[in-house]
């Protein structure tokens, strides 16, 4: 299934009246996004130029179709343009990790540090404390992690950064398990998803209601200057948020849904609309808020219900079948609906 | 063992009365004087109003010993009400010293036997919260007890005392407890006749 | 110049005359006065740029160091006992790196039982995470030595923890000589690193290494330690013409010269054995005790040679390492494997129980003569450990250890009936 180049479509603009997003008529599909052809220079994505930096290069050992090493590549080479290349990177244990650096080489082309699992933000703390001390502070510093460490063991490192606004962006891949150790749950993990620790038996099969963290709106509770959600669904939404949020000084955050194929059971081909589908369900909402407060929002295109969403992904097949469970989606879908709510997707 | 003077003092008090820094003050008299002085506390519950030890050791040369006090040559108290609660006088030596602040007598406290552990005129009782509410209007009597023992025992000088406590409390509040540190020291020296310590041997 | 002060306001002021450029911190009992000096004097401007950090734990404030040294910047922290555990993964992670992290321990007791005064527990905890130890016996050490760390460090690119005694001299006050900024100056370059981030020669610094090299790697770490085995005296003796005085050196004989018995300790302790043995050889006693300065690496052959023709080593260790016995002692008679002489282990001076130099003289003592057990607990209330005992053979649910144990000395209120 995949959506038409062309379509009969309303056209698109941020909420937030933000003038220079330029107004796109087309769905853009796959990596090369077709609306950039169309589009003048100074608007095309960082990743349809030549000269991007590529700094996770080719070579790196992530699964078919990951949705992480996509959502990295974009994110960092925003990064880097927006910063003039002087950037360096902080790497929480993870896939990220793990496939990029795989003994004896190294698919970054720019300075970058693994540490351990928990400590990726105030191990940036500090690359930005001694950049200061040495008074370069034309260097950025990128902190990343997955949700697993960033949510859970990373938490305590990530509320102090935050409470203290050091002055680094630090970016969420959020696959919504421990994907690298055997897709285990998380703070991440949305219910009824299957884990390894949160298997489809029993009573109530997957991850149970009633759980998990909202890493965005903590931080936003934090009152940092600059929280945003973004998704490999929409490269131009998320460069232009990273590219804004390197031009900014403190403490930002994005947090970017990334499918994983292999955690999810879903068809490796479909990635991106797997992303696209969790953004126009509304479960994933994707927004900008800055010092704690909502500013702005991407709508809601084409409202889909959620089991368009649900049933491309093994992880939440017990929800349907022979007897599928109504409650169950219909809870996930007032989640949803929740969302659009609140963040007026819809409007 | 050897000779030369080592004078090992224990100050006990309650927490907030400032014994840690008395001691301090003490090691600091002693460094100006010339001489070696180490000054460490008996940690207990910091909370304050418990009881609290601290220690002063002075002697000529380096100091190695790094055990509490066990067997004082000096014993000063700065809270008598701890007086039948803890055993302020234990292994305190036979000709050793005892400096309390209050304005009571020896037998009104309820310790007149502590005159035939020591020598009668080694025991001082000097109201120094009386002198410390004179001249710093905040019942504190460390430093000034500190002013009596340079009296009662001469191996620290009143200047060195003095200079100790504007090290630690520079400004005003070093210079009211400097004064109030000398009316103490001249009271011991005039109201009882004191031996100064010669050492041990 | 000399001045009498406490031994944390010394180390700061010593940490200070350094010159280091981060500096993250999280307080615990008993080393809070040295980072609370540091972050009054940075906050005051006397340390230039440097940048003071409050973390949010002990694991956030050593990573935060991790960060700030492989971007090239000199860094310091101070902890003790929990903290120390709490760090435990970034200790770890930080030797493995190869970062030249100074970090004070003002030496305290680990719980359970929570305890806040000195023993050794926390620094033995490490001693195999690839730092290198080094123990102050006196302020004047704790102050010599975090400028020989910094350049220790930064040479080797290896971690250094300087170990102090909590209370004993952490909060103690003594004389000691600090030295000048030009002193400094001439002892400590500024610090030039082997591995840095920098957007101009990027690097990948933390890759996973397999089966295939992992060995190698860490050999090359452990191989950093025995570099340091000849760079440490090096550095020592440099020292001492800078300053003149020795600090560092791997081993400290005192009176050792036809001993037949020695007593060897790490930190403080060492004062009160020198009391001791001045004590004993005028009671005609061949005496004498050696001071270990370095604990990591573990100097086996200047021990060795120093303690060959001895009869008796008595080992006086603030550490237990439960179910078995002695660290320190065993890595004594390790390095003396071979030799004729009894190795005794004392534990000594656990939770901040003092050791007092009655009591040492006693051991030592008794060890000449072959009476001592071994190990041999200084001071153990043998009638309070018989008394839980007896109470746990008689009921299963005998209560926790220590309220029990406390209740018995009355340091806690009888039971509410």
């Amino acid at each position: 299934m995949c959506f038409g180049i062309f379509g009969l479509l309303p056209q698109r603009w941020s909420k937030g009246g933000d003038m220079s997003q330029p107004q796109i008529k087309f769905y853009q599909t796959g990596t090369f996004s077709v609306g950039n052809r169309l589009l003048k220079e100074e608007d095309r994505t960082v990743q349809s130029r030549m000269d991007r930096t590529n700094s996770l290069n080719s070579g790196h050992r992530a699964c078919q179709g990951c949705g992480e090493a996509l959502g990295a590549r974009y994110a960092v080479d925003a990064a880097m343009r927006a910063s003039g290349n002087r950037l360096v990177a902080v790497n929480a244990t993870g896939c990220l990790e793990v496939f990029s650096t795989p003994y004896p080489e190294s698919s970054w082309r720019i300075p970058w540090i693994h540490s351990l699992f928990g400590n990726a933000p105030a191990v940036a703390t500090g690359v930005a404390a001694a950049l200061r001390a040495k008074g370069k502070t034309e260097i950025k510093v990128l902190a990343q992690g997955g949700d697993g460490g960033t949510v859970d063991i990373g938490f305590g490192c990530l509320s102090g950064m935050f409470e203290r606004n050091d002055d680094v962006l630090y970016i969420c891949y959020d696959n919504q398990a421990y994907m690298n150790t055997g897709v285990q749950r998380s703070g991440s993990t949305p219910p009824t998803a299957r884990t390894a620790t949160t298997q489809a038996v029993g009573v109530n099969p997957g991850n149970r209601f009633g759980s998990g963290k909202n890493l965005p709106k903590i931080a936003m509770a934090h009152g940092i200057p600059y929280v945003a959600t973004a998704s490999v669904a929409d490269l131009h939404d998320l460069e232009k948020k990273v590219t804004k949020a390197m031009k900014m000084c403190g403490t930002r955050y994005i947090h970017i849904f990334v499918p994983c194929p292999l955690g999810w059971a879903h068809d490796p081909a479909l990635t991106i609309q797997v992303a696209r589908l969790a953004g126009e369900s509304g479960l994933f909402p994707l927004f900008e808020a800055e010092d704690g407060k909502v500013t702005d929002c991407t709508p809601i295109r084409r409202k889909v219900p959620v089991e368009e969403y649900l049933k491309l992904q093994g992880r939440f097949k017990h929800l349907f079948g022979d007897s599928p469970n109504r409650e169950a989606i219909a809870a996930i879908q007032t989640m949803a609906d929740e969302n659009i709510r609140t963040y007026g997707l819809l409007e | 063992m050897k000779g030369g003077l080592m004078l090992q003092v224990r100050i006990h008090g309650r927490g907030g009365q400032g014994v840690v820094t008395a001691a301090e003050i003490l090691s600091i008299a002693a460094f100006k004087d010339g001489k070696w002085g180490q000054a460490f506390p008996s940690f207990g519950s910091e909370r304050m109003g418990a009881p609290v030890m601290a220690f002063c050791r002075i002697d000529q040369k380096p100091i190695r010993l790094r055990e509490p006090v066990i067997e004082p040559d000096v014993v000063i108290v700065q809270d008598p009400s701890l007086l039948h609660q803890v055993d302020l006088f234990s292994g305190l030596r036979e000709k050793g010293y005892v400096l309390i602040n209050s304005t009571r007598s020896l037998s009104e406290m309820g310790i007149g036997e502590l005159g035939s552990r020591v020598p009668e005129n080694h025991i001082c009782v000097v109201h120094a919260t009386d002198i410390a509410l004179k001249h710093l209007s905040r019942p504190v009597p460390n430093a000034v007890l500190l002013g009596g023992l340079a009296a009662m025992i001469g191996v620290v000088s009143l200047s060195s005392v003095q200079k100790g406590i504007l090290e630690k409390f520079p400004g005003v509040v070093g210079e009211a407890n400097a004064r109030a540190a000398e009316e103490a020291f001249s009271e011991v020296k005039n109201t009882f006749n004191p031996v100064s310590f010669s050492g041990r041997r | 110049m000399l001045t009498q002060i406490e031994g944390s306001q010394a180390v700061a002021a010593a940490v200070s005359l350094c010159c280091p450029e981060v500096i993250s911190c999280y307080p615990i009992t008993p080393q809070t006065h040295i980072v609370e000096t540091l972050s009054a004097r940075v906050k005051k401007g006397e340390l230039g740029n440097c940048q003071f950090i409050n973390a949010e734990s002990e694991f956030g404030a050593l990573s935060i160091l991790i960060g700030a040294s492989a971007m090239g910047a000199r860094t310091y922290t101070a902890t003790a006992s929990q903290g120390l555990l709490f760090m435990a993964e970034a200790v770890y992670n930080a030797s493995g790196l190869g970062l030249p992290i100074v970090m004070t321990i003002g030496n305290r007791a680990i719980g359970a039982p929570i305890n806040i005064w000195n023993d050794h527990s926390d620094s033995m905890s490490m001693r195999d995470a690839g730092w290198i130890q080094l123990y102050a016996a006196d302020n004047q050490e704790a102050v010599d030595l975090h400028i020989l760390a910094f350049r220790l460090a930064e040479e080797l690119s290896c971690p250094v923890m300087v170990c102090m005694d909590g209370f004993i001299l952490t909060h103690a006050y003594e004389a000691v000589h600090l030295p000048s900024k030009e002193q400094v100056n001439s002892f400590l370059p500024s610090y030039d690193p082997v591995q840095v981030l920098d957007p101009d020669d990027p690097v990948s610094i933390g890759a996973m290494v397999g089966p295939e090299a992992f060995a190698e790697v860490r050999y090359l770490s452990h191989y950093k330690q025995i570099q340091a085995l000849d760079l440490i005296p090096r550095l020592a003796e440099e020292f001492r013409q800078w300053f003149g005085r020795p600090s560092g050196e791997l081993v400290s004989p005192y009176r050792l010269t036809d001993a037949d018995t020695v007593v060897l300790g790490l930190g403080s302790v060492n004062g009160t054995l020198q009391e001791c043995v001045d004590d004993l050889r005028e009671e005609g006693m061949a005496v004498g005790s050696l001071k270990v300065g370095s604990y990591r690496p573990f100097p086996s052959v200047p021990l060795r040679s120093a303690l060959q023709n001895v009869q008796h080593v008595i080992v006086v260790e603030k550490d237990l390492s439960l179910g078995k016995g002695g660290i320190v002692s065993g890595d004594v008679k390790m390095a003396l494997r071979g030799l004729p002489m009894t190795v005794h282990t004392v534990i000594a001076g656990l939770g901040g129980r003092s050791i007092t130099k009655a009591s040492m003289k006693k051991v030592i003592e008794e060890a000449r003569a072959d009476r001592l057990t071994e190990p041999y607990f200084l001071d153990l209330n043998w009638h309070l450990i018989n008394r839980e005992l007896a109470r746990q053979k008689e009921t299963r649910r005998s209560g926790p250890i220590a309220e029990n144990v406390l209740r018995d000395i009355r340091s806690v209120a009888s039971k509410v009936v």
